[in-house]
């Protein structure tokens, strides 16, 4: 092919011998192809890279950073940063999230689930506000800070005792009240259902209990 | 160009004011409708141009064809959904535009240059993707419906919004093109011990979940483009994961890190949020598959049929997280007797399926349901089968029976039945 080139003279030339050139060449490629597997691409993250988004924690304490923080300390920072939507003891304002309380209130009308009330393990408590608050400035957070505003939230939610220092060692180990309610996805058995009656399905009459428009909560266009 | 539009409106003006006379026809005053058969201003006068409008919008006839949302229901619409038009759409595929959207922490614009895709943790190499590097992977493009868990998580108490885009327009169905996430972990090397996947987001709200490895190497992708296109900042442009069949949450978009671990996160958006709260205080968790579901959206209370008796076409939407819809029976009498449904199609598995039954309605009264089935044999339940098992404080996977009243006069209500 490229001693073909080297002997061109014009561009019309040029044109036809390359088309013959392809034409040869392509035949040889179709006779050795391989089909390649998928290699090369991507590169490899350093440690420190790897490290800077490595934040999250799991239940077992893995991946908690070094640090500690106690309520006391928490209070203020709470104060600072989140009071103004969850209130002063996350009690929440206006429609902002409640953080506290409802202890005891699941099965009720209008249960409270809470950071108290319902949350099976600590270290969700970590992992979320290092990663998502305060919200509008997520990630501005150090650790020292989230491990006082949990201890924080933890001692609002009498879990934890006000002067107990939370740090990378103890944090995964707080037992959280409402852990044992929870249980996997069992729908596939409890909710099996699979009879499709064709008719006189009903052995009742039908009558309407509820209808919408008399809630009048319908969003409507300007 | 400018002056000879111009001139087109002024002309279009006039001859809308002395359209009458210019025409010469009929009926005269202001209860002279107009009609199609007059002479318009698109029959004589020029549209514009091919270069006025780089990428196309719709027409401004269709400008109540958008995404809606309920402000009492969250405390910010930063953090907030707004929901699907489905009585407005046709086939099974969501325009990009009016798909629904969910953000934890607002749209975020993501320049594609600054964001990569990191896999790390129990693997042998762990590496980096710019988004040039994904296209350059084997790829593939797949239809998969998505739906928010919330679906019609309002109404479980009784019949609260009036229009299916409220009622069940967290859903939306696209083709999706990515590359599959089995071949980024075969990239990677998992190793032995690596059965879950945390994947999480690279927007504000840093939204992660966990995703059982199995799951992972079925059919789970990372998606660049959206309907043939890249995706929408709102839907995670640069790139979003797709887990076809589960709960949208688990699809995380602006998507910056998958991390191979041995045991779930349990993240607060799997814990706090998206467990099913039961009547007994007990809570389900990992609820990940949308049942198999169905709405009609024609009739529905946005296409009422107001004294236009007759031919009528009823028709709907099914879909279902473990497979393919099998069939949809609509009832009239508010279940207590079912016709089985024409299945438009194609019909794939975990999309969005059209079903249609034609009807010539005499003006009755009557309460209208779609009941959809799946090719595993799950039949779509009422309202009182989730109640007996779950109560009413579960929020989530709310797939119950739906009916719609259908008054003498053909307005449409959202109802509950016993
Ligand atoms: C500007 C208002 C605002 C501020 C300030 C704020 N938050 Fe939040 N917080 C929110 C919103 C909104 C959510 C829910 C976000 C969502 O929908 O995903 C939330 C959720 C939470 C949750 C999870 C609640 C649940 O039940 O799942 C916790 C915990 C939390 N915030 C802690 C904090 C902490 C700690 C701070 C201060 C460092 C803080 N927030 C500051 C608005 C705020």
């Amino acid at each position: 092919m490229f001693s073909w080139c080297k002997m061109m003279k014009s561009q019309t030339i040029f044109a036809v011998a390359a088309l013959v050139g392809l034409g040869f060449v392509g035949t040889a490629l179709a006779q050795d192809y391989q089909r390649p597997s998928v290699s090369g691409i991507g590169s490899v993250p350093s440690e420190a890279q790897i490290a800077a988004w490595d934040i999250d924690v799991r239940p077992d304490g893995l991946g908690l950073p070094i640090g500690s923080g106690t309520a006391e300390l928490g209070e203020e920072i709470f104060a600072d940063r989140c009071a103004q939507c969850h209130g002063d003891f996350g009690e929440g304002v206006d429609r902002w999230p409640v953080l506290t309380g409802g202890q005891g209130s699941l099965t009720e009308h209008r249960p409270e689930k809470t950071i108290g009330s319902y949350w099976p393990y600590s270290s969700t408590l970590f992992d979320y506000i290092y990663r998502a608050m305060p919200y509008g400035e997520a990630k501005s957070l150090t650790p020292d800070e989230v491990y006082a505003i949990s201890a924080y939230l933890l001692a609002e939610n009498e879990i934890v005792e006000r002067d107990q220092v939370l740090n990378q060692d103890n944090f995964a180990q707080i037992k959280m009240p409402n852990q044992a309610n929870f249980f996997a996805d069992d729908r596939s058995k409890s909710e099996a259902y699979t009879e499709r009656c064709m008719t006189n399905c009903k052995t009742e009459p039908v009558t309407i209990v509820s209808a919408a428009p008399e809630l009048d909560v319908t969003p409507e266009d300007e | 160009m400018t002056s000879a539009l111009n001139r087109r409106r002024f002309l279009a003006a006039g001859a809308a004011s002395a359209g009458a006379v210019a025409t010469g026809t009929l009926t005269a005053g202001a209860a002279k409708a107009a009609s199609p058969f007059e002479m318009k201003e698109w029959n004589q006068y020029l549209g514009a141009g091919v270069d006025d409008e780089p990428y196309g919008t719709p027409s401004d006839y269709e400008a109540h064809v958008v995404r809606r949302n309920v402000p009492w229901l969250t405390a910010d619409s930063v953090s907030s959904i707004n929901f699907t038009p489905l009585a407005d759409l046709e086939g099974f595929i969501t325009p990009n535009g009016l798909h629904f959207e969910r953000h934890h922490g607002g749209r975020a614009i993501v320049d594609p240059a600054e964001h990569r895709l990191m896999i790390h943790g129990l693997v042998e190499k762990p590496l980096v993707f710019s988004l040039e590097d994904l296209k350059r992977l084997p790829s593939i493009s797949r239809f998969y419906f998505i739906e928010c868990a919330a679906n019609g998580g309002m109404e479980w108490r009784g019949a609260q919004l009036n229009g299916c885009q409220f009622t069940h327009g967290m859903v939306s169905c696209c083709q999706y093109t990515g590359v599959k996430l089995s071949t980024l972990m075969e990239m990677v090397g998992v190793k032995p011990n690596g059965k879950w996947v945390m994947a999480e987001g690279a927007d504000a709200a840093g939204m992660n979940r966990s995703i059982p490895m199995e799951k992972v190497m079925d059919d789970c992708m990372i998606a660049w483009a959206q309907n043939g296109e890249a995706l929408r900042p709102g839907q995670g442009y640069p790139m979003r994961l797709v887990v076809p069949g589960f709960e949208g949450n688990m699809w995380v978009k602006w998507i910056r890190r998958l991390e191979i671990g041995d045991l779930p996160w349990f993240a607060r958006e799997e814990t706090s949020k998206y467990t099913d709260l039961l009547a007994d205080g007990r809570a389900r968790m990992f609820t990940w598959v949308q049942d198999c579901n169905s709405v009609i959206t024609r009739p529905s209370p946005e296409k009422p049929w107001l004294d236009r008796k007759g031919f009528h076409m009823i028709s709907g939407l099914a879909w279902s997280g473990r497979g393919a819809v099998k069939g949809v029976d609509i009832s009239l009498d508010g279940g207590n007797s079912w016709i089985p449904a024409d299945l438009e199609g194609p019909v794939m598995p975990k999309c969005l399926t059209r079903f249609n039954l034609p009807f010539e309605w005499q003006g009755q009264e009557m309460l209208i349901q779609s009941r959809a089935y799946d090719d595993t044999g799950y039949v779509q339940p009422t309202f009182a089968q989730n109640r007996s098992v779950r109560g009413v404080n579960s929020i989530y996977h709310n797939n119950s029976i739906h009916t719609w009243h259908i008054k003498p006069d053909g307005k449409v209500e959202n109802v509950q039945l016993v």
